[in-house]
């Protein structure tokens, strides 16, 4: 049970907000961590198209031997993913507090420009305190 | 239908109570107040005014969906009737408490056809504003009733911005104003056309 990492990724697929809390995937660079969120997007929208009866919001849950990664997908376009252990349960409701999170602390900050990355303390305490330890 | 439209009410009605800060009403409608004057005094022209009210409505619109959409946890609506609906029931009540009447322009048939054809461009919805806090303490002089100022245009440009930023191209603008003598405060939104589902990768 244990939430491993965050990724917010704009309506373009650009990865605009990456944190992990817990040890147990692979360390990244930020530039992979960039590539990854592009290559997410593309699927997700891959995803969205193959639905055999009709209108899709696409993948919501992707998952490993080892973790899942839960796909937020708002009305806005933007992308919430968690990744976590395979039976974390509060997924959903985590989710959906990054997103208020997220509403009260970027997008009400008037010097915040849409669709850019993220660099905010007020979000980083929110997530802080809403998720727990962060490490980098 | 009915059941649903209490549905949202409802909604409304809990968000407003339970998970909206508040601010004072005066506080905020002298601010307002005092933004539109400002705004007067550095263009001279009531057309302009309009017009910078509308742009700041839509910039305070983008980013207030988020915040819409955090808080509701609603889905996506089924048709511009339904989203008439919810901008009134739902939208209207947790930001400003009040919750304007609904008028739809073209009563749909009921029935179960696909959503993208019980959806023609150009269906509109009125919203009647029986009161207005931003336009508590107002009364508009001669010289603005002539320059043909909406004094509470940013609505419109909020209107815009928050469906745009779900996919909805809209064109919202005053019909009437109780400050401008009028028998009622109305605003009309209309249809214009559904972008595309998700902005395409590219020039950002």
């Amino acid at each position: 049970m244990a939430i491993f990492s965050l990724w917010v990724i704009n309506k373009a697929g650009g990865l605009v907000y990456q944190r992990n809390f817990a040890d147990g995937l692979a360390q990244l660079t930020s530039n992979e961590h960039l590539v990854l969120a592009g290559t997410l997007h593309g699927i997700h929208a891959i995803t969205s198209r193959l639905s055999p009866i009709g209108a899709s919001s696409g993948a919501q849950v992707i998952e490993g031997e080892s973790f899942k990664m839960t796909i937020f997908l708002t009305a806005t376009g933007t992308k919430f993913v968690l990744f976590t252990s395979l039976h974390e349960t509060t997924t959903d409701s985590v989710l959906q507090r990054v997103y208020e999170a997220y509403a009260d602390a970027v997008m009400k900050n008037p010097f915040h420009t849409p669709e850019m990355p993220i660099r905010s303390e007020g979000f980083d305490s929110r997530i802080t305190a809403l998720i727990g330890t962060g490490q980098s | 239908m009915a059941t649903t439209s209490k549905q949202y009410k409802a909604i409304g009605d809990d968000i407003w109570k339970s998970r909206t800060e508040k601010i004072n009403a005066e506080l905020f409608a002298l601010t307002y107040g005092a933004l539109v004057v400002q705004l007067i005094q550095d263009y001279e022209d009531y057309a302009e005014v309009n017009k910078q009210l509308e742009k700041m409505g839509y910039n305070i619109g983008t980013r207030l969906i988020e915040d819409f959409l955090a808080r509701s946890a609603l889905g996506r609506c089924a048709d511009f009737r339904e989203v008439g609906e919810v901008v009134a029931k739902v939208g209207f009540k947790s930001f400003l408490n009040i919750t304007p009447t609904v008028t739809h322009s073209q009563p749909q048939p009921s029935g179960s056809r696909p959503p993208s054809q019980a959806n023609p461009t150009g269906s509109s919805f009125i919203l009647t504003l029986d009161e207005n806090p931003l336009a508590e303490f107002v009364e508009l002089p001669e010289e603005a009733l002539e320059g043909g100022l909406w004094f509470s245009n940013v609505l419109c440009g909020v209107l815009r911005g928050a469906l745009e930023m779900v996919q909805m191209q809209v064109q919202a603008e005053f019909l009437s104003d109780v400050l401008k003598g009028d028998e009622s405060t109305q605003i009309q939104v209309r249809l214009l056309k559904y972008l595309e589902e998700e902005v395409p990768v590219g020039d950002d």
